[in-house]
């Protein structure tokens, strides 16, 4: 059923999209172009907008202005069952009436293919997800890795020019959640179905897509790949969804062609490398991620800015050690990696937190 | 839960095991046996030979069924559109419908049965002005129609209740899964919908048959005579106690009644279809087209009408000085009402004592047997929960007749018990067990256990933690089964008919049947009616008073 995964990459386009329930604005001025055959992940906090967006996709929401173009055609007023655009639902929907086979060939019956088409076709996807031996249980007879399975196999049996899926593996336990993550990553490059993914977890979404678009009370915060918005968030919102952030208050002051003076009212002047969209001057945030700070007993080098502290807290995550030091700029977070010969440091100990220039993100206020 | 062994439990238990042998197994069972032995006791089949023998019971036999089965079929249809507007679409008649799903249910169909045959009979006000402005008339009250009409009037409301919470229970996610998949309209309808709400369909449905199946009242008031109930009716209080064929129809119906409940329990097993998450959505609603509205808006005014009619005709009827022939009546009175509270005050009191007792007895027995179910691991404590159910699947004049029977010539301080009210109370009080078990075992299971284990953890006994926290927990739940158990037993007809031997203890149900009798006596039968109907209209209020407050307390528990 891939034998050719080229033919049915198709883009995925959403313009000027706007919605909302009486006076709630869900989704505003929603500009959206997934590429042919791209995992694409919509991430936010629940109320974010994005499985408003991705069931306006399947033709389950109506917008009230903009379109939705599949392939560069508008499919805004095409109903759900005549999109070709598969969807994976958050809680299955197996229906439990049938048994899994039957769930499987539902859409390929509702195609009107051939009695021996369905069967050929049900068992293909079934043999593709793992579960070719189960096809005459009912889905309350599976496990809840085996129903989410299911539930994909149901909705790529039908060949569907985008796959669509809603927190697929949110009612999952963390192990298994991770494996199937995996095995989602392999399975949509198989296919070569464009393929868009809803989640709330920051982590699912860096590690399974090509690219993210992180929402926020209905608007699209920021786009590009997990590296780009790991390292250069467009704004704070985006650098604390995704990942752990330390931030400095401040402004900067004067700039000269190649730095910018930052003046930080708890930690006094130093100077910065000036970066493309770096504000002339005024109130801004500095940023760091807590990898990027070394842990001292005294500032070892000029190359970075130094700020004293007392480590308060301490914990141990495996790889590494987090510390948690207040500092006149507040409670900031510093991670050393836990490798045999680094030194360890106490709640109660004076240390200084030393970050190199080039690790510092000057975000606008 | 911890001890291997609990004598409290096991005694009460006991207890109410041999209760419920005594007054249902082994009454039903003697029924049975009679049915299948000759006077000398050996088995035999004679007595269904010579049943099926007699033209007059092939046809009661053939006309119960199929009564039974058009009121189910009538009641479907009545049922279906209603239920469908409620889920499907944005409809303000939705509080209409759901008016509609109690009103009949607060008055017993053999109490507007006299009302509606002067509505809708050959002679009633419908007939009468069809006849005047197009020359013709329905026959809607003639023979087994009659009968159909009423009950089905009187029980879709099982139907819609059940089919209704069935289609609201479905995730959307379901019927979304079925669109994005390419189904649509009557497809999608066909395919998943409606299978998943099979299950609440099936139960409301046999529910119906059931209740129609059993009904003695309706057809004795509508002097339909060639059905199952009133042929065992007749048999016994003309033929005589020794009658056999009496019981062979006692056999059949218990038979029918039992298979209705087998054939709905075989239906519904493994088919939990309740898919709806905590904080899903359900099927998606759709605004009405004006045309859609129309239709919906007046299918739901023509049941309203229609199911008020019975309400409205005993009402006329027991404010009427003359009515016959006309299409409404020709002067009013209010002498039905005094002639009612001069002759049958006693009636009035023999019902609050009889239901009253009755209900205790059943909120006793099922918070009982809900706590010996969900919080004991007692062997067997699922066989008495079995038991008390199956009193709903027994016809009232079967456990009559099992009664009168079972305890000809025992008696109790000095009294014959046949012609005491006590067995009427005792019929009672298993006829409506099932009601009230069901609602304590409701409250009960969403009790978490968790809080009587605090209150052992505190050093709280059993004992004193039913006392301190079951108790108090459960008492809403306890005071809808009573409400539910007394105002059902209000109207109780079928066992009573049977067990009542001297007027002076006759309840209510019984006067309104022996008013209804005569033409004379139709008046102050309506009036004893409209009071029966107030005392359960009532009742309902109040126990949905308590669910509703019961509601709060788990809310604001959780």
């Amino acid at each position: 059923m891939q034998n050719e995964p080229a033919h049915n990459k198709v883009r995925v386009e959403a313009r000027g999209v706007a919605l909302a329930y009486g006076k709630t604005q869900v989704l505003r001025d929603i500009n959206l172009m997934v590429e042919p055959g791209e995992f694409f992940a919509l991430l936010g906090p629940s109320g974010s907008g994005k499985s408003t967006l991705l069931r306006l996709i399947a033709g389950f929401n109506i917008a009230q202005a903009g379109s939705i173009l599949i392939d560069g055609r508008d499919i805004t007023a095409v109903p759900p069952w005549q999109r070709d655009v598969g969807m994976v639902f958050q809680s299955y929907a197996l229906w439990p009436h049938m048994t899994v086979a039957q769930n499987v060939a539902f859409g390929l019956e509702e195609r009107r293919l051939s009695r021996d088409e369905v069967k050929r076709r049900t068992q293909a996807a079934l043999d593709l997800v793992g579960l070719g031996e189960f096809a005459a249980r009912r889905p309350n007879q599976l496990s809840g890795g085996q129903q989410q399975r299911v539930a994909l196999a149901r909705t790529i049996a039908i060949e569907p020019k985008v796959l669509l899926l809603d927190e697929p593996l949110s009612n999952l336990d963390a192990r298994l959640r991770v494996r199937m993550r995996h095995e989602l990553t392999l399975l949509q490059k198989k296919l070569g179905i464009t393929t868009i993914f809803v989640t709330h977890d920051q982590e699912e979404a860096l590690t399974t897509s090509d690219r993210i678009a992180v929402m926020d009370q209905g608007v699209i915060q920021q786009v590009g790949t997990p590296t780009q918005l790991y390292d250069s968030p467009a704004n704070r919102f985006v650098a604390e969804f995704v990942g752990t952030i330390n931030l400095l208050a401040g402004s900067i002051e004067s700039e000269t062609a190649a730095t910018a003076m930052f003046m930080s009212p708890d930690l006094g002047r130093f100077s910065l490398p000036r970066s493309g969209d770096m504000p002339e001057h005024g109130p801004v945030q500095l940023l760091f991620r807590p990898h990027a700070a070394r842990v001292r007993t005294a500032p070892d080098g000029d190359d970075a800015l130094w700020i004293p502290g007392t480590l308060v807290t301490r914990e141990f995550l495996g790889e590494s050690v987090r510390y948690g030091v207040e500092t006149r700029a507040g409670m900031l977070i510093a991670d050393r990696p836990h490798l045999s010969g680094e030194p360890d440091y106490a709640p109660g100990q004076a240390v200084h937190l030393g970050i190199s220039a080039s690790q510092l993100r000057v975000l606008k206020t | 839960m911890n001890s291997r062994y609990a004598p409290v439990p096991t005694a009460v238990a006991i207890a109410i095991a041999i209760f419920l042998m005594a007054f249902l197994i082994v009454p039903v069972l003697s029924v049975v046996y009679i049915a299948f032995s000759n006077a000398d006791g050996s088995l035999t089949l004679a007595h269904f030979m010579s049943f099926f023998d007699l033209t007059l019971m092939r046809e009661s036999f053939w006309n119960s069924l199929y009564v039974a089965l058009m009121t189910v079929l009538m009641a479907s249809l009545i049922a279906l559109p209603l239920a469908y507007f409620t889920v499907r679409f944005e409809f303000r008649g939705a509080i209409l419908i759901q008016t509609l799903g109690v009103l009949p249910l607060i008055m017993p169909p053999f109490v507007g049965a006299a009302a509606m045959q002067l509505l809708f009979g050959r002679s009633g006000s419908l007939n009468l002005l069809l006849s005047e402005w197009f020359g013709f008339g329905i026959p809607f009250m003639e023979g087994l129609n009659g009968v159909i009409f009423v009950e089905s009037l009187h029980y879709f409301p099982f139907i819609l209740l059940n089919l209704t919470m069935a289609l609201n229970n479905i995730d959307g996610a379901m019927e979304e899964a079925a669109q994005n998949l390419g189904a649509s309209g009557l497809r999608l309808f066909r395919r998943v919908v409606f299978p998943l709400a099979m299950p609440g369909y099936v139960a409301g449905a046999s529910l119906v048959f059931l209740k129609v199946y059993d009904d003695l009242g309706t057809p004795l008031v509508l002097n339909v005579t060639n059905m199952l109930a009133p042929q065992a009716y007749l048999r016994i209080t003309s033929i005589g106690l020794e009658d056999p064929i009496g019981y062979v129809i006692c056999f059949i119906m218990v038979a029918f009644s039992l298979a209705a409940m087998w054939l709905s329990v075989q239906v519904m097993r493994g088919k939990d279809y309740a898919t709806l998450q905590r904080g899903g959505n359900s099927l998606s609603k759709r605004r009405l087209t004006p045309m859609h509205a129309m239709l919906a808006y007046g299918w739901t005014v023509l049941v309203l009408l229609l199911v008020l009619s019975p309400h409205l005709g005993i009402l006329l009827l027991s404010l009427a000085k003359v009515w016959s022939y006309s299409v409404l009546p020709d002067a009013y009175t209010l002498a039905h009402y005094v002639t009612v509270f001069q002759d049958s005050s006693r009636m009035m009191a023999n019902t609050l004592l009889y239901c009253g007792l009755a209900a205790l007895i059943d909120v006793v027995l099922g918070a009982a047997i809900a706590y010996l179910i969900l919080r004991t691991t007692l062997p067997g404590r699922q066989a008495l929960d079995f038991m008390a159910t199956a009193a709903l699947t027994i016809p009232g004049v079967v456990l009559g007749i099992g009664y009168l029977r079972l305890f000809k010539g025992v008696e109790m301080g000095g009294a014959v018990l046949t012609s005491s009210w006590v067995l009427i109370m005792i019929a009672y009080a298993v006829r409506r067990l099932p009601y009230a078990l069901r609602s304590c075992m409701a409250v009960l299971q969403q009790m978490h256990v968790s809080l009587e284990e605090a209150a052992e953890n505190l050093g709280a006994g059993k004992l004193r933690t039913i006392r301190r926290i079951v108790l108090p927990l459960m008492i809403g739940g306890i005071l809808a089964g009573f409400v539910t158990s007394f105002i059902t037993a209000t109207v109780e007809l079928s066992a009573t008919i049977l067990l009542v031997n001297a007027e002076r203890l006759a309840p209510m149900s019984y006067g309104i049947y022996l008013y209804m009798q005569s033409i004379a006596g139709r008046g102050p039968g309506a009036a004893l009616g409209v009071i029966a109907v107030v005392i359960v209209a009532l009742g309902t209020y109040a126990s949905h008073r308590f669910i509703a407050s019961r509601a709060v307390q788990i809310e604001m528990k959780g």
